[in-house]
């Protein structure tokens, strides 16, 4: 179980904003993270969580430091390793049976796979919405298209960025127990973008805490509740509260920034 | 609502019925045979009154007839007006302005001549207009994915895309073996411009996310290019073309009257060599239809590619 699969070392990213000034988005990164974990990014925005997906993903190059996975440095974009929009994502040319056997064709696999799509169809709730498209479609609907599209090409690794973020409470905590059952089923290791505490306490083995101004880990939290989880119970919400302070220190730090 | 449609299929129909009584009960003065115009408005009126009868089965169908229902009313009454002023009070300057009677007898008198030059025509078009299209699409593909073809061809584009087509036809007419081919390059050219800037315009607004999606799920830079990139232009592609086919049915007309051997503008050249006005009203009359329906075609094609534009979950 505890094997490692991704390494983060040391990893800087700067970026040069709109007036020249250096952000740095991700300032002395690292951390390890386990086959088959569940794992969530927590923190204001800013603080380089995409930046962190984005490396990860191979979009993006550190600065210095290192990234890899399996042990092999990570130079570029891998069907291994898939990626779920922040902003919505799916082809609006494509339905959504086409959007989620995307990953087929762009490999070249499609005519010897195709029967696994609607087995992503299923797995994923959509029955009877194969034909539709994009736009025809809930936002729930649409992330969870987003999430069989890159299951399909099985992935190591799953990286999220704040898949639930547009969505509604009840369609949230429907799509968190989905993605919990996902990855029961596939062993995935999931790498969760959030902004939400009671979601990255709900879903996760660890949340990693992070700050921005340098974008830096301010503090790696183990979860260690047995599942399926009581949002309400004590423990639940020490945890909580004590991520809650922790940010809110975090949001402390910056706040100069807004009283110019 | 059915009120409504009862009473827009009067409305669409009593223009017709009213030039048709005109057409029957004044007697005339001018020296014209009457029978194709007639035909023609029995044949108008029964066709708006089956259109009608859609309009009462399909509601969707119901709302346009409607809409339309007062527009088709004022055509009956333009042809009942034009017919009283020509062949029944004799106003109108002959041979400039002909009655509807005189300009609908072509079509029974030289229907086999009208139908070789629209066979001209239509062959001429379809020729010139698919090979610009794909030569719009290619060049719009390599100004749209390669900056250095963007560079160097983009600039030519648009001076050359500004240039009437037609201005290149003395050129045209020395260069090339036939005036058939002439007139296909012409067509071709005017063609091209449109639908090359919209097709490279259409893949370099194309979201990054969707790149970067591609790149994630194992694409390559093929797949980024046609299973990306090109969906992203068609919606730009297709306004392209519905652009493109005005100016390309202009330039089919035009390379027609300068130098062809058939078609429609070589048609109304030859009306014109033997003064018959009328005739060319019966070439304008067909030039109308053929271009509605070429419309017509391009948005039937647009409407099936574009599907994943239209609709709603619950039809
Ligand atoms: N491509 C870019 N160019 C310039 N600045 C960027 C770019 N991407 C991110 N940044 C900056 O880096 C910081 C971290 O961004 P990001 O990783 O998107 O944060 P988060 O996802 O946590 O909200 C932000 O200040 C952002 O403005
Ligand atoms: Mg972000």
């Amino acid at each position: 179980m505890s094997k490692e699969l991704i390494s983060i070392d040391h990893v800087y990213r700067t970026y040069i904003d709109a007036n020249a000034n250096k952000v740095e988005a991700l300032s002395n990164v690292s951390l390890d993270i386990n086959d088959g974990e569940f794992i969530s990014l927590i923190g204001p925005s800013g603080c380089g969580k995409t930046t962190l997906l984005r490396l990860l993903a191979g979009l993006d190059k550190p600065l210095s430091g290192k990234l890899s996975i399996g042990g092999e440095e990570i130079t570029g974009p891998d069907p291994s390793r898939g990626y779920v929009f922040q902003q919505s994502s799916l082809f609006p040319w494509m339905n959504v049976e086409k959007n989620i056997a995307a990953g087929l064709v762009a490999r070249g696999v499609y005519k010897d796979e195709k029967s696994r799509v609607q087995d992503y169809v299923d797995l994923v709730g959509l029955e009877g919405f194969e034909k539709s498209y994009p736009h025809q479609i809930s936002g729930g609907m649409a992330q969870r298209v987003a999430i069989a599209r890159s299951l399909i090409n099985n992935p190591k690794a799953l990286l999220l960025d704040e898949p639930m973020g547009a969505l509604d409470s009840f369609t949230r905590a429907d799509l968190q127990d989905k993605l919990l059952e996902l990855w029961k089923k596939k062993g995935t290791t999931m790498i969760l973008v959030t902004h939400d505490v009671d979601e990255a306490i709900y879903l996760s083995d660890r949340v990693v805490i992070m700050t921005p101004r340098p974008g830096e880990i301010s503090e790696i939290l183990p979860i260690e509740l047995g599942r399926p989880r009581d949002r309400g119970s004590e423990d639940f919400l020490e945890l909580r509260g004590h991520i809650l302070e922790k940010l809110h220190l975090a949001s402390t730090r910056i706040e100069p920034e807004y009283t110019i | 609502m059915s009120d409504n449609k009862a009473l827009a299929i009067i409305v669409s129909v009593i223009g017709f019925l009213i030039a048709l009584a005109l057409n029957l009960f004044v007697p005339d003065k001018q020296d014209v045979i009457q029978k194709a115009y007639r035909f023609i408005l029995i044949a108008l009126s029964v066709l708006y009154l089956a259109l009608g009868i859609r309009a009462l089965i399909s509601r969707d169908y119901a709302k346009k007839y409607i809409f339309k229902s007062k527009f088709i009313f004022a055509m009956g009454i333009v042809l009942a007006v034009w017919d009283l002023f020509s062949s029944k009070l004799d106003i109108l300057e002959m041979p400039f302005f002909p009655s509807p009677g005189k300009v609908c007898m072509v079509f029974i008198d030289e229907y086999e001549f009208l139908l070789q030059n629209v066979y001209y025509s239509l062959r001429l078009f379809t020729v010139g207009f698919l090979s610009g299209i794909i030569l719009g699409i290619g060049t719009g593909i390599l100004i749209g994915w390669f900056a250095r073809v963007k560079y160097w061809v983009f600039p030519v584009l648009k001076i050359t895309g500004i240039i009437p087509a037609v201005a290149w036809m003395p050129f045209a007419l020395t260069i090339f073996p036939t005036s058939f081919v002439a007139g296909a390059f012409l067509i071709a050219i005017c063609a091209w411009f449109p639908v090359a800037f919209m097709t490279a315009q259409g893949m370099a607004t194309t979201q990054q996310v969707y790149f970067d999606v591609a790149k994630t799920l194992g694409g390559s830079t093929w797949y980024q290019l046609f299973r990306v990139a090109l969906p992203n232009a068609f919606p730009n592609i297709f306004t392209g073309i519905s652009t493109a086919s005005g100016l390309a049915f202009t330039t089919l007309i035009v390379s027609e009257m300068m130098g062809a051997q058939g078609g429609l503008g070589y048609y109304i050249n030859w009306s014109k060599a033997w003064s018959a006005y009328y005739k060319i009203y019966a070439a304008i009359v067909i030039m109308a239809i053929l271009f509605s329906l070429i419309l017509k075609v391009v948005s039937l094609i647009q409407g099936r590619v574009l599907r994943w534009q239209k609709g709603l979950l619950y039809e």
